[in-house]
Parts: structure tokens; C-alpha cells; sequence
């Protein structure tokens, strides 16, 4: 909202504001937060009134002319202009060196092909001005003034450019704030006064016709419209506005149209109630009927929307048809012409949420519309016709018809709240007495009589104690609470311990030198695609947003693979270091049935990008895992299309559960997201990983004895997995045999094709003597047996 | 014999004071089973008896002066041969570094972090709630029923037409505030949603942290003693709130709060935009509708809440202009915050 300070005025003495800084901090404190102000004209400096007294071609150019004007100085001022269209005894504006126009434009004296020019005449764009704004001006020339005035006046005074304005962020329950008077009357507290109230006064013609004799109303539904008033004016004479209300409204960034529609804009501003004007030749039946629309019913709107209405919205409709969409917009059908003869003025009030639920189907938001979505005083409906009607006389617009329409089916109760003056000092922590209390609520049009606060029917937000408390509490200021500790029973701080698990799951990661990411829930459906999930893949349900930005964020993602290949992807195109990176990333898994919330498991992430192989990837996973307390076996999966199909493997926990997979990106997926180097990841379900999880740790005696160490070698056929070896030595004495670890494998030609050499250093410590070479050996040979056995290999020769 | 051992003996020193003196040399020569005071010792048989324990005492006497003089010898070549081989393993310590690869958690983890800490530390539980939400808890039971123009400052994104993207926190408030009996005290960090184009302040998804507290007798002024002790341990002990008049539908009376610029102390600076104060959250006291929807008597409890954005914290604590970064994930921006 914006609001003009000269219009206000009218409203609100404002001499005692020192300036529009502190009048910008009083109102923010008070509870009218301001977003800006500017003085407007601030940008125009040193333009004046110029009489054109003659004109003689320039020497050396076509286009231009030299022009002697009066200025109101002692000599006449000769400026070079190109425009065609001045002529000797016009009055122009005439930028005086040094001067300056909007846009940071300054006029200096110069000379135009040789001929001096100590100034510029200029246009109304040049003067930061539209058609709209002076309508008689043209916009391809300079402008010719027809205000009365003479030569030397400052355009300021000529055009009224001069006023300050600040503009208001208002809150969703301030409808009453969405105009002149409502900040004039927060104004007025701000500054110790009080807002001035006038009533508006209508002489209207007497005589012949009463306003019955034009017209009916009926509500159909007084449900969704509690209040409909009316006035005619005949002999109306559509023509622009005079220039103070053009320029009242340009400040409140309004485009001024004619005089009727200017009266209605500048009344919906100024007491902050929307109105409407029909062409009363265009009401069939001299009948208006607020009703339900008709499920089809067709509706062509002021700004040639067409519309297909249905029966939640509510019309203002003539015998036959739909005239306008109640608190939206009129129709086309029974616009203001320029030929317009009589009119009739709505001033009505819709129940907010049919007008919000109206506006929406129908994708139309207007300044009407956001302000009876809010909810609007009924009460309020009477003195904006009134004040309508007090314009046209004072503009000569047409004669106001005597009488008013005024049909009032769901007036309502003013709300009555107790003062409750203990009450309200204990829930704000303040001291505050009750004539205090009183007097604030009363300066901003609360009464309070024995102790019971009649709130006004303005005030459409105040309900209970609380709002009172409010009330009270901006005026004496949101500052001087002061700031206390509560009292409360010492406990500590609860996490959960799933939380304690994350953040025990981060601090590992982060210390195997991954950087979090943090990514967007929703991502693209074509994603699945991307990472070759295949196409009867559960993980292809998505949890689907029905409005999203885009497509490319339009579903909530079952799967953080993606997420990270990209995250990949752009740290490979951005430079070219290795990366490792993971993210706890909550997933969203959709339930069968569509009412019920879908499941949030966190799936950790793993990604390597030219930072080692698959087996730096699997020392990171170990390493969650030895934190985690799980044990798991890897098993080489050869079927996820996302990986590589022999650098892949699940990680199954001990009761078969698989905890994740991780592996070599496959090729094709790569390409999918422009990745040229080999990339590594690991998804884990973070969920099962914790229900598996033990962090209990206990202490276990370190040896007395040492340990008896083995080297063995083996040759065995390529395809046998080193973890089977492993298994099966361990299988021989699994109390002895303390580790198995690998050190070599080797290929080689001497070797056979298909064939590898592996070899494992084996260590095997009792626990109560130091192990003799015998009983070392003799373990050592059951090795060799059960290998031979189980696996067919021997020892390497 | 005195006088030979005499001259042995200044012989022995005058070789091992020698310059180029080779010390095994010198004990072979003296002291070897060839050398000449052996040899000397050697030669004793021949004295008389009455000269054979003064020669004896003498050339013993010789003999440990010998040997230590040796040592001695040695140990000051082994001094000097340690000095030697510690100035020959000399290494450049200005050759880079071989750091141990280390990672950090996002910065947005960190502060959030840090906003955990300090509530956990005054008693706060964190709670967690679902992102993907019932319009219920979102809005109906936050004071804000279907039509409300409340909801126009969320835009918000449907799954259907009751179930949403939570485009706030406070969602969690009403779950815990149905389940649990005051004395409530938690807060509530997490992911939200709006539909809100990506920019450099806008992003379609972003992360709160909501707080609240339920009790009897809770005042407006712990609000802000809450919330100044919160400013204090995260900004610094010279920061101060300010609380201005706002409208929430879920807390009235409603405020938005500032805190101190801290890096001007309040004098006005770029990051504050010359105001002295940097908007970072919303507070308020509970809406009694709000409680009663939940189940709590407002007639015997009272409460505050408060919600803050994970993200403009972010950005006004490291001075980052441009929120996209926090989602691009780029490695040379995260490494800035290890």
C-alpha cells in the first residue's frame, strides 16, 4: 500500500513529523511495517513554466528550431528544440540550467549544431510523466501546458508533483490498514494527535425521481453477501479527473482513466472499500440480483477475460445476465463509456473466502479482490457510497439521484471483550495500568465502558485477550519488554536416538574426508531413467507435487543417486580435482493409499569421483560399518543397472537384510550425467543401518602371548573371490586363528590364463600359552586341507 | 720403568691431542695386546719385589688415564659425528604438507548445529517431524483454515488436496502439542517448502528451526529473555534483540525480531544495510485457538514459539551473497567451512 502524506493529511495532522525517516520507524513500531518512501519531484529540480514568444528555424538543421521564451527572468532564454509541434504563445516546460530530470538526467548550457541553448523543453516522459497523468499532452512532443499558470512557475506547483510516499507492507488481518484513513488513523497515535473524522456530505438533485425509480436490489444469497448498497447519478459527464485527484492517485501507483473510475479507485483508497460502476443502461430489468453463478455460465470480464463460471461463484447479475464477478472485477457488458449517461455506483461487502475461492478458479487477482478476501467491514459501505457521490458534485460529474439502496440482511454483532487488565500485564510481563490501557485502546477507535472493550467493526481481526494485548502492547511499545528467564523444571535436552546415530554417522564420514551435500527433495522423474532404474522398479512411484515450479523438481525422489551423480557431475565440469562427497538424504516413499503420508527413510549416499576405486569406496563403508557396530558381508551383484555389473556389490547384513549397494558407475549411466571419469557410489538405507547398529562398546584384555604368523600363497582360478578363500581358512580354527589378511595377488603367464596366485598372512594366538610350532602347524595343515577340500586349490610351488 | 711409563703416558696424550688422531689407533698402540704399555706390564716379572707394587700402582694409574682419555676421545668424536649426520638430514619445512583427507558437514549442518546446541543446552528437546504433510497440521491447526489469505504469503506445493510440502516447521508444534501434556520445550529443525523460484535469495526449498515452549504462566518477556540469551551465545554477549509489531495467524500477539549487527555493533553497515539491526526470525505467544485446537487449555497455559531460516543465518554469519551456493555443492565452497 501506498500511501500519499498529502493525502493523508487530509486525515491526520502530520505538521509535527520531523521527517520521513522517523515518521518511516514510528509506523514500523507501531505495527505498520514500512517497506520505502520517496518524495516524489525529489528527481525534478529547476524546471519552469516558459512562454514561447517566438520561433525562427535553425541556420544549419532541418529539424530544429531556436525558441525565445519568457521564463519569468529579467531577458528571454533562447532554447533549441526539435520538436515540432511548439508554437509561438504556448507555455512549455523548460529545464533552466543547471537542471535536473528524472532518470539522473542533468541540463547543462550547450550548443546545437553551432547555436547556443541554455536549456531544454521537455516532454512528459522527459518530466517522468504519462498520457494518464496529463491527458491532453501528446507523448511524441513537448508538452504544452494548459494548468493555469504563468511563466516562471515551478512545474512542481503546476503539476502538484511535489508529496512524499511511503509505502506499507500490510498484514493478511489489517484490511482496514489497505487505506488513507486506516494509517492516518495509526499515524495520528504515532504522533499524539488524533485522526480527523468527517463525514461525507451529498446535496443531491430534488425533485422528479427518486433512486427507486431506477432501480432494485435483491440478494440472493445473503450468506456470501451481507450488504449491498447502491446510488444512481444521472446526467453523468464521462472526462479526465482534475489533476489533484490524477496525481493522489498516480502516488498511490494508480493509472487514472476518467472521472467515474477515478472516483471509484480513489474511494476504494481512501476509506480502503472497493467499489463498482454500472452503465445503468446496460441493466436489463432495471433489476440487480447478487446470486450463485450458474455451472457454465459464460462471463466476459472489464479486461476481455472470458470466463466459465460455476455455482461457488457469486454474481452481480440484471434481469437477464451476469453484470460483474462480485468483488472481482465487472464485466464488459456494462463498462463506463465515454458515452455513459447515468450510473450506478456498487458499494458493497462479499464474504472473504468466496470471493478468494472465485478469484482463484477464475486466475484472476485484483486490488478488489485481495482487499474482500481479507475480509471487510460492512459497516463501512455506507460512507464510501456517500463519499462517492460527495466527489461526482464536487467534481461536476453528473447529478447524485436522492435516495440510497441499502440492503443489510447479515449485520453483525460489534465484539465484546472483557478488560482484563492483571490478565494481560502477566502475559506480556509488562506494567501497564488501566487508564493506560484505556486511553491507547481508545485512540485507535476501541471504546471501553466499565471495564468491557467494544472493539470497532473495523477491526475485523480482534477476537480474544490476546489481540487486546497486542493492541496494548504496540502502543506502549514492543521495546520496553523486557527480557526475562522462564522458570521451569531442570531437565536436559532429549535427541532421539535415531538423531544420535545421524550425527554419529556424519562425524565418521566427515572424518574419512567426505564433504556434505545438501540437495533438493524434489527432482526430475526422468532421473529414474538417467540411472537406468528399471522400468518395473518400485522406486519409479513417486510422491508427485501437482503444482511444481517445474518439471525437473515435480517429484519428491524415492532415490538420492541421482542427486549426488549430479552434485558429481558439476564439481567434475566446475574443476577438476577429485571429490568425495556423501548426503544424508531423506527419501520419500509413497504409501498405497494416496490420504495417508508417505514413508521419510534417510538413504546415506556415498560419492567418489577420481578419489581411488571401488576400494577406497568399500574402506569408507567399512568404516561406517566398524562405527556402526554392523557386520555385513559384500556379495557381488551383477544385476543393478546402475553399476557396472562386475564392479558391484550388496551389502548384506548377517539375518540377509541387504543394508545397501555400492559400486562402479555404469558407462552409460556416466554419459547420462555427462561424467567422464569412472565414478564410485554407495546408497545405504540409513534406517536399516541403524536398526542393525550396536554403538555399545566394552573392554576386552589385550594378549599375553604372541601371536604365530604364516605366510601362505595359493594358485587358484581367477574367478574364485579372495573372500571365499578367507572364509574357508578362518573355518579351521576360528578360536586360534586370529586374521586372515591378504598382501599379494598376482597374475602372470607362468601362471596359466585364468589362473592368479593369491597369498594371505595368517595369524593364530591362544589366549592362555604362547602356541608351540607343532600346534601352529598343526592348524596350518588343517588350512591346507579343508582348502584343497572345499575349494580344490594348494598351496603355490 | 718409572720414566717409561712416564713418557708412555705423555706419549699416549700427545697422540690422541694430535690432530688427525686415530683413536682406535692410539688403544692399540697403548693399550693393545701388542701395545706398548702391555708390553711394559709385560716386562714387570724382571723387577725386584720391593719396586714390583709401586711400578704395578704406577703403571695401573698410566693405564686408567690412558683409558680415559680414550673414552673421552671417543665420546667427543661421536658428539661430533651425530652433529654431523643431523646437519646432513636436514629437510626444507617449507615443502607442502601431506594432510590426511578430512572432510566437513555443510555449512548449513553446522549452523543448524549450532542452533541445536544452544536450545539443547537450556533444556530444548529436538523433535523431528514428516515433510511431506497433512494440510491439517500445516495450516488448520496453526489458525489458518482453508481460505485463509494467511496462505498467500506460503505459497505452497499439493500432493493432494490434503496433503502438502510443509511450507514451515510449525507443523511439528501442533504434533507435539496433541500428543504431549505441557511443560513442553522443544524445538524443531528441517527442511520446508515454498514455491518460490531458485534465486539468490529465494530457493524452493529451505531449512527452518521452530521452537516451543508450553508452561503455566509463560510471558511475552521470556520470549524475549529466550531469545536474547539464544542471540548472545550465537552472535556474541554485546548482541541485542528488538522485537517489531508483525502478524502471524498462529501467535498474537506476533513480532519480528532483530538482532544487533554484529559486525558493526549496531553503527550501521553493509551487511546490515546502515540500520544497525539484521531481521532473523519471527516469534509470538501461542494463539489460544492454536492451543485449543491441540488440546491445551489456554485459560491454564500459556506458551511462545519462535521460527527462524536456517539459510539467512547461513548467509549473514559468513558474509555468502548468493543462496544457490548452498545447493550446488560445489567442493571449493564447501572445503570454506572446515
Amino acid at each position: 500500500m501506498k500511501l500519499s502524506l498529502k493525502w493523508a493529511s487530509d486525515y491526520v495532522d502530520l505538521s509535527k513529523m520531523p521527517s520521513l525517516k522517523d515518521y518511516s520507524d514510528k509506523l514500523t513500531y507501531i505495527g505498520q511495517k514500512v517497506e520505502g518512501y520517496e518524495t516524489l519531484g525529489a528527481d525534478i529540480e529547476n524546471v519552469k513554466v516558459g512562454k514561447i514568444v517566438s520561433i525562427e528555424k535553425h541556420p544549419d538543421s532541418d529539424h530544429m528550431v531556436i525558441c525565445q521564451l519568457d521564463c519569468g527572468e529579467d531577458s528571454l532564454r533562447q532554447i533549441v528544440t526539435g520538436a515540432q509541434n511548439v508554437f509561438e504563445g504556448a507555455l512549455v516546460p523548460a529545464a533552466i540550467p543547471p537542471a535536473k530530470l528524472p532518470g539522473g538526467v542533468t541540463i547543462k548550457d550547450g550548443k546545437l549544431r553551432g547555436v547556443e541553448s541554455h536549456g531544454m523543453l521537455c516532454s512528459i516522459a522527459e518530466l517522468g510523466l504519462t498520457t494518464h497523468d496529463v491527458p491532453y499532452a501528446v507523448e511524441d512532443g513537448i508538452l504544452i501546458i494548459e494548468e493555469n499558470c504563468k511563466p516562471g512557475d515551478d512545474i512542481h506547483d503546476v503539476y502538484m508533483l511535489t508529496d512524499d510516499v511511503v509505502e506499507f507492507e500490510i498484514t493478511s488481518n489489517r484490511p482496514d490498514c489497505l487505506s488513507v484513513i486506516g494509517l492516518a488513523r495509526e499515524s495520528a497515535v504515532c504522533y499524539g494527535t488524533k485522526l480527523i473524522e468527517r463525514t461525507p456530505k451529498v446535496n443531491f438533485t430534488k425533485g422528479d425521481k427518486n433512486i427507486n425509480d431506477y432501480i432494485s436490489v435483491e440478494i440472493s444469497n445473503k450468506e456470501k453477501c451481507p450488504r449491498y448498497t447502491a446510488r444512481v447519478v444521472r446526467n453523468v459527464k464521462i472526462a479526465p479527473s482534475p489533476l489533484w485527484m490524477r496525481m493522489r492517485l498516480r502516488a498511490a501507483g494508480v493509472r487514472p482513466i476518467n472521472n467515474i473510475v477515478d472516483i471509484t479507485n480513489y474511494v476504494m483508497l481512501e476509506y480502503g472499500h472497493p467499489m463498482h460502476a454500472f452503465d445503468y443502461s446496460c441493466l436489463e430489468g432495471s433489476h440487480i440480483n447478487v446470486r450463485d453463478a450458474a455451472d457454465g455460465e459464460k462471463f466476459i470480464s472489464l479486461d476481455n477475460g472470458e470466463h466459465i463460471l460455476d455455482k461457488n461463484t457469486l454474481v452481480i447479475a440484471d434481469k437477464k445476465k451476469a453484470v460483474a464477478l462480485a468483488g472481482i472485477m465487472g464485466g464488459l457488458n456494462s463498462e463506463i463509456k465515454d458515452d455513459t449517461k447515468t450510473v450506478v455506483f456498487e458499494s458493497a461487502c462479499f464474504e472473504g473466502s468466496t470471493v478468494r475461492i472465485s478469484a482463484k478458479a477464475q486466475g484472476m487477482r485484483t486490488e478488489s479482490s485481495a482487499r474482500f478476501e481479507k475480509g471487510l467491514d460492512a459497516e463501512n459501505t455506507l460512507p464510501a457510497i456517500d463519499r462517492a457521490c460527495e466527489l461526482v458534485e464536487l467534481l461536476g460529474a453528473g447529478e447524485v439521484v436522492e435516495g440510497t439502496i441499502d440492503v443489510y440482511p447479515g449485520k453483525k454483532e460489534p465484539v465484546r471483550i472483557p478488560l482484563e487488565v492483571k490478565k494481560i500485564n502477566e502475559f506480556l510481563g509488562l506494567n501497564v495500568d488501566e487508564a493506560y490501557m484505556k486511553n491507547a485502546l481508545e485512540t485507535i477507535g476501541f471504546k471501553v465502558e466499565n471495564g468491557i472493550v467494544t472493539s470497532p467493526s473495523f477491526r475485523i481481526d480482534i477476537e480474544c485477550m490476546n489481540d487486546l494485548a497486542e493492541e496494548v502492547l504496540r502502543i506502549y511499545g514492543y521495546d520496553t519488554i523486557e527480557a526475562t528467564k522462564f522458570k521451569a523444571e531442570v531437565t536436559p535436552g532429549k535427541i532421539s536416538d535415531d538423531y544420535a546415530f545421524e550425527l554419529l554417522c556424519h562425524d565418521t564420514l566427515i572424518s574419512a574426508g567426505l564433504y556434505e551435500s545438501v540437495t533438493f527433495s524434489f527432482i526430475s522423474p526422468k532421473n529414474y531413467d538417467k540411472i537406468a532404474l528399471p522400468s518395473d522398479s518400485v522406486l519409479r512411484n513417486s510422491v508427485v507435487i501437482t503444482n511444481p515450479l517445474g518439471e525437473d523438481t515435480s517429484v519428491m525422489r524415492t532415490t538420492a543417486v541421482p542427486s549426488m551423480l549430479e552434485v558429481l557431475a558439476r564439481n567434475c565440469n566446475y574443476h577438476d580435482a577429485g571429490v568425495s562427497m556423501y548426503e544424508m538424504a531423506t527419501i520419500y516413499l509413497p504409501d498405497d493409499n494416496k490420504e495417508n503420508l508417505p514413508c521419510e527413510p534417510r538413504q546415506i549416499v556415498i560419492g567418489k569421483l577420481k578419489d581411488g576405486n571401488f576400494y577406497d569406496l568399500k574402506g569408507v563403508v567399512d568404516i561406517l560399518l566398524e562405527k556402526a557396530g554392523v557386520a555385513a558381508e559384500y556379495i557381488a551383484n551383477t544385476n543393478n543397472p546402475t553399476y557396472h555389473p562386475g564392479r558391484c556389490a550388496d551389502l548384506v547384513a548377517a539375518d540377509g537384510r541387504v543394508i545397501g549397494t555400492l559400486g562402479e558407475i555404469h558407462p552409460k549411466v556416466l554419459e547420462n550425467f555427462g561424467i567422464s571419469a569412472p565414478a564410485y557410489v554407495a546408497d545405504i538405507s540409513f534406517d536399516t543401518l541403524f536398526e542393525l547398529s550396536n554403538t555399545e562398546r566394552s573392554f576386552k584384555a589385550l594378549p599375553k602371548y604372541p601371536a604365530a604368523v604364516r605366510d601362505l600363497a595359493f594358485v587358484c582360478d581367477d574367478a574364485l573371490e579372495v573372500g571365499a578363500i578367507e572364509k574357508v581358512i578362518k573355518m579351521a580354527d576360528r578360536k586360534t586363528i586370529e586374521s586372515v589378511e591378504l598382501f599379494d595377488v598376482y597374475k602372470g603367464h607362468q601362471l596359466g590364463d585364468d589362473k592368479k596366485s593369491v597369498a594371505f598372512k595368517v595369524s593364530m594366538r591362544s589366549a592362555d600359552h604362547t602356541l608351540t610350532v607343532e600346534e601352529a602347524d598343526k592348524i596350518l595343515k588343517k588350512i591346507l586341507t579343508l582348502l584343497e577340500r572345499e575349494l580344490g586349490i594348494t598351496l603355490r610351488k | 720403568m718409572k720414566t717409561k711409563l712416564e713418557e708412555i703416558k705423555l706419549a699416549a696424550k700427545a697422540a690422541l691431542d694430535a690432530e688427525d688422531c686415530d683413536t682406535e689407533q692410539v688403544r692399540i698402540q697403548y693399550l693393545g695386546k701388542k701395545g706398548e704399555l702391555t708390553a711394559l706390564l709385560r716386562s714387570m716379572g724382571s723387577l725386584s719385589p720391593e719396586e714390583r707394587p709401586i711400578i704395578g700402582q704406577l703403571a695401573n694409574e698410566v693405564r686408567t688415564y690412558i683409558e680415559e682419555a680414550i673414552a673421552q676421545k671417543k665420546s667427543e668424536e661421536g658428539a661430533k659425528a651425530l652433529e654431523k649426520k643431523l646437519i646432513e638430514e636436514r629437510i626444507d619445512v617449507t615443502l607442502p604438507s601431506k594432510k590426511p583427507s578430512v572432510g566437513t558437514r555443510h555449512p548449513l549442518a553446522i549452523t543448524q548445529r549450532k542452533l541445536e546446541n544452544i536450545f539443547q543446552t537450556m533444556g530444548f528437546d529436538i523433535v523431528h517431524g514428516p515433510e511431506v504433510e497433512y494440510d491439517y497440521y500445516n495450516f488448520k491447526a496453526l489458525n489458518i483454515p482453508e481460505n485463509h489469505p494467511a496462505r498467500d504469503t506460503q505459497d505452497t506445493f499439493y500432493i493432494t488436496d490434503n496433503i502438502l510440502l510443509r511450507s514451515q516447521t510449525s507443523p511439528v508444534q501442533a504434533r507435539v502439542m496433541e500428543k504431549q501434556k505441557p511443560p513442553i520445550r522443544i524445538i524443531s529443525p528441517g527442511r520446508v517448502y515454498r514455491s518460490d523460484a531458485v534465486d539468490a535469495t529465494h530457493s524452493p526449498m529451505f531449512h527452518q528451526l521452530e521452537g516451543l515452549v508450553i508452561d503455566k504462566n509463560i510471558t511475552m518477556s521470556d520470549l524475549k529473555g529466550t531469545l536474547d540469551t539464544f542471540a548472545k551465545t550465537m552472535f556474541g554477549e554485546e548482541t541485542n534483540v528488538r522485537f517489531r509489531p508483525h502478524h502471524f495467524p498462529f501467535t498474537e500477539p506476533s513480532a519480528e525480531v532483530d538482532v544487533s549487527c554484529f559486525v558493526c555493533k549496531g553503527k550501521g553497515c553493509r551487511l546490515c544495510k546502515g540500520e544497525g539491526w539484521i531481521e532473523i526470525l519471527g516469534a509470538g505467544m501461542v494463539h489460544p485457538n492454536v492451543l485449543r485446537i491441540c488440546g491445551i487449555d489456554p485459560e491454564e497455559y500459556s506458551g511462545f514459539a519462535f521460527g527462524m531460516g536456517i539459510e539467512r543465518i547461513v548467509m549473514i554469519k559468513y558474509g555468502i551473497d548468493d543462496m544457490r551456493y548452498l545447493y550446488e555443492n560445489d567442493v571449493r565452497f564447501l572445503k570454506q567451512f572446515s
